[in-house]
């Protein structure tokens, strides 16, 4: 059924819903509070961007999105439904590459497929993956033998083999050097417009913020709270010198308290 | 693999690297490897035994390492020409050592008589065990390794499914870990007089010695390996989609390997002491039993034999485990050579 309206409609990601969303962790006795009461809303096909400072909680929000951990206080929905426990629908990109060193990178790539058996007839999409993120000649290539970027790339391709519906990336691009970032910043783009999954995209990058999401959402230092949600309505594909662009980041700059500089 | 071999040892100029041409090297090496077994031979065959001794096979030890050495001369002059043979350069060192080795031994005992007999036999007596003896030293090899492998294999298996069980399940922990922590660390050979006892003949009672010998550090390193398996493995499977059974056999052994390995050598180390001990004590058969005969028959020759051929036994299988690794982990960098 999902798939017969994956063909009518190019926009068939999930909804996704944060409802005062607080977490803390334990740290040697002390409760150390993360999130403070989050509440965010996200439409079908949308790409939000959460932009804050190292440490304030963004990793944590998103191992809450992915049903990895479940929140101290507060509901997450995806399509209505409350999140509780991990599912192939949702696919994290996590921060560290993290790729099975004892399978080469087809076989990592081909993880998700192989875990919930459909890696008899979707071989296929391994392929196009590892094409996408120009990874084709080293298919047989072990972890080991990748550089990191090559390495965050694979780790790309293992969660867009799978089709998610919603795509939780967690600074996917951070270990790639500035001209491999360009390139698939621009592929990131084109990729969500064709298959219309909803993605959540936690960045380091204003400017990469601005160029891939329609909203950036801006958090504050630890315990991290909704500070802005700037909506970006430039429309895609963007240009990276655009005048608005430079705006909106003066802007976001400026609820990150680093407006100084500029 | 060899190819590494070669890299490593050419930087280190190792044996007779020195020279500098390979075709030169492989020419100047086994010539002296060739005469340092023409001298053993000539000094066995020509050098009048001390008076009194009597060795049946002063002659054929001599006529063996006489043919050595030819077949040394042979393949050095063939290197000039095929470089198949030039890789022999390795080895010449080694057989130039051996030789002089031999020709000492053989000095010091059936020449000179320097040592005392019968503690310290001559080569030649070695090769006479080997020779007039060989159908019980097979059988005693067979017999060895038939009760090794059966206690090996059966204690490797069930310590490792119990240290994925230990590793992975809670239960399983509770219950096993605490049972482990207190037999564990008993030598396997205390249970040797209870086992013996117990089972209804001695080949089980071995059996049961050994795998337990080997199911010990097995079972501690297989689920040291499970329970320190990178925690974001598992997410990362539990996000795409993995069952239980998939996070057990497709995540949580595979990233163990490293450490069942590890437990699998100190298993295999552990199964000779216990085979040894076990033969020598009870089972009627094997190596070790041998060795124990040829002590009381004060047969020195016939126990040197037996601890030759049992150190070429417990080589081969700890070469061959290493092979098995260096073949399943070939994954991994900066594998250990053995
Ligand atoms: N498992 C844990 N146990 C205890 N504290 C944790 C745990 N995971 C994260 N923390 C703490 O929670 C805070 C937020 O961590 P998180 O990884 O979410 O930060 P982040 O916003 O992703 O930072 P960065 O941008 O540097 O990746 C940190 O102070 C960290 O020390
Ligand atoms: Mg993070």
């Amino acid at each position: 059924m999902v798939a017969a309206i994956a063909d009518d409609h190019p926009v068939r990601g999930s909804t996704l819903t944060l409802r005062e969303v607080s977490h803390r962790f334990d740290l040697e006795g002390q409760p150390l509070p993360v999130l403070d009461r989050i509440s965010l809303q996200v439409g079908r096909g949308e790409f939000v961007a959460l932009l804050g400072p190292s440490g304030c909680g963004k990793s944590t929000l998103l191992r809450l999105v992915a049903g990895l951990d479940t929140p101290a206080v507060g509901s997450l929905l995806m399509d209505g439904r409350e999140i509780e426990a991990p599912d192939p629908s949702r696919v994290v990109v996590f921060q560290d590459p993290t790729l099975y060193p004892w399978r080469t990178v087809w076989r990592n790539v081909a993880l998700g497929l192989e875990a919930r058996g459909l890696l008899r007839t979707h071989s296929g999409r391994i392929e196009d993956a590892l094409r996408l993120v120009g990874l084709t000649g080293f298919a047989n290539a072990y972890p080991r033998q990748l550089s990191g970027g090559m390495a965050q790339r694979a780790a790309l391709a293992r969660a867009l083999v799978n089709d998610p519906k919603l795509l939780i990336l967690d600074e996917p691009l951070g270990q790639l050097d500035s001209l491999t970032r360009i390139t698939m910043q621009g592929e990131l783009v084109s990729l969500w417009q064709r298959a219309g999954f909803t993605a959540l995209l936690v960045t380091h990058d204003v400017e990469e913020a601005l160029f891939l999401a329609g909203r950036v959402v801006v958090l504050s230092q630890r315990p991290a709270h909704i500070k802005a949600e700037i909506a970006n309505t430039r429309p895609y594909p963007r240009r990276r010198g655009d005048p608005h662009l430079a705006e909106l980041r003066h802007e976001v700059l400026a609820h990150l308290g680093l407006d100084a500089t500029w | 693999m060899s190819a590494v071999i070669d890299e490593v040892s050419r930087p280190q100029k190792s044996g007779f690297g020195v020279f500098a041409r390979p075709a030169t090297r492989s020419l100047i090496g086994g010539l002296a490897a060739a005469a340092a077994w023409f001298v053993a031979a000539a000094l066995t065959a020509f050098w009048p035994d001390k008076i009194e001794s009597d060795w049946a096979y002063t002659g054929n030890f001599a006529a063996a390492c006489a043919t050595l050495a030819f077949a040394l001369a042979f393949a050095a002059f063939a290197g000039i020409r095929f470089t198949v043979f030039q890789r022999l350069q390795r080895l010449s060192p080694w057989l130039l050592a051996l030789a002089l080795f031999l020709a000492a031994w053989e000095a010091v005992t059936a020449k000179l008589g320097l040592l005392p007999l019968p503690f310290f036999p001559p080569p030649q007596a070695i090769v006479e065990v080997i020779i007039d003896d060989w159908g019980r030293l097979a059988a005693g090899i067979l017999a060895s390794a038939r009760l090794l492998a059966t206690g090996f294999f059966l204690g490797a298996a069930v310590g490792f499914m119990t240290g994925v069980a230990i590793g992975w399940s809670r239960l399983a922990g509770y219950w096993i870990h605490p049972v482990l922590r207190f037999i564990g660390p008993l030598p396997a050979t205390a249970w040797l007089p209870l086992a013996f006892f117990v089972f209804p003949s001695s080949f089980s009672a071995s059996v049961f010695l050994i795998a337990l010998g080997t199911g010990f550090p097995v079972t501690v390193l297989t689920w040291s390996g499970v329970a320190g398996v990178n925690s974001t493995y598992y997410d990362i499977a539990r996000t795409l989609g993995a069952t239980q059974r998939f996070l057990v056999l497709k995540v949580a052994i595979p990233a163990a390997m490293p450490h069942v390995f590890v437990g699998l050598f100190m298993g295999l180390g552990n199964s000779f002491a216990v085979l040894v001990v076990a033969e020598m004590l009870g089972v009627k058969a094997g190596l070790g039993w041998y060795l124990q005969w040829a002590q009381g028959w004060a047969a020195y020759a016939n126990m040197y034999a037996a601890l030759l051929l049992m150190a070429f036994l417990c080589s081969g299988l700890i070469t061959l485990l290493f092979r098995l690794r260096d073949r399943l982990l070939s994954w991994q960098k900066g594998l250990v050579r053995w």
